[in-house]
């Protein structure tokens, strides 16, 4: 049942991964791209990371897709459509740099050499804490020098993302 | 049960997909949207090590992954906004210069 189910959420992520990037319109790619997002909440709740899942679905397939398709459609680009499909060395060359990287990593990952010590946050005592209660703790405590920064960063875009959209007065 | 090496492959995948979409598209929404496939690969060989390994702290690194992106995104889509209103285009080979 467990293994039935990643088989298909990995799947159907992988299926629209390929889709984003072989797809002509953009608002298409988009549509896959969140398509793959919620799949991967899938697999962040097989994980057991319930947080994670949820803040996926919210930020990343909320969010920052919906930016990603507001921007598309501020911009004219049926000129750019009828040009999409560049074939030639450019692609021969990109999909030979990705079967290395996906060769030194199955490498890596196959070669048994990623062995760590296990930490104290066993999945039962996770579940019986509770999830979101766990990661909380841990951002007021532990991490609370990075998560106030990250407001920083927040602020830093949205004055950033504001200057450069805007129209110039002169 | 699921193994870990499975989640890796799948996150190794998703991240050669998205380095394909970087080196062949042209649109640079579509490597806008590579890069963002990229950072999700990343996420999910975080959250798997997080459980495998009894921790938290890859959890917790996600979420600022997460943050980074939302930041990352909104700049990112200023400067196409305002690139295509100078130039009219999204193709990555016609935008070669810093002024104009």
């Amino acid at each position: 049942m467990e293994l039935g189910l990643f088989i298909v959420l990995a799947l159907v992520a992988m299926a629209s991964a390929i889709a984003v990037i072989i797809q002509r319109n953009p608002v298409y790619s988009a549509l896959y791209l969140i398509l793959t997002f919620l799949s991967l909440a899938g697999l962040y709740l097989q994980l057991q990371a319930q947080f994670i899942a949820a803040i996926q679905v919210i930020v990343y397939a909320g969010a920052i897709m919906v930016l990603f398709l507001f921007v598309i459609m501020l911009l004219d680009l049926r000129k750019e459509e009828q040009r999409a499909v560049k074939g030639g060395y450019q692609l021969l060359i990109g999909l030979l740099l990705a079967a290395i990287l996906l060769g030194e990593l199955g490498l890596v990952f196959g070669g048994g050499v990623l062995k760590g010590v296990p930490g104290e946050f066993s999945p039962e005592k996770v579940s019986a804490l509770g999830n979101t209660q766990v990661v909380g703790r841990l951002l007021f405590t532990d991490f609370l020098l990075p998560f106030e920064l990250t407001s920083v960063i927040l602020l830093v875009a949205i004055v950033g993302a504001i200057v450069l959209a805007k129209r110039r007065l002169d | 049960m699921v193994p870990l090496s499975a989640y890796l492959i799948l996150s190794a995948f998703l991240f050669a997909t998205g380095v394909v979409g970087v080196a062949t598209r042209r649109n640079v929404l579509i490597i806008f949207m590579s890069i963002e496939l990229m950072l999700n690969a990343v996420n999910l060989a975080f959250v798997a090590f997080s459980r495998f390994l009894h921790s938290m702290d890859g959890q917790i690194i996600v979420l600022f992954v997460m943050t980074v992106a939302a930041a990352e995104v909104a700049v990112g889509l200023a400067i196409i906004i305002a690139l295509f209103r100078n130039k009219e285009t999204v193709d990555v080979a016609e935008i070669n210069l810093m002024k104009w």
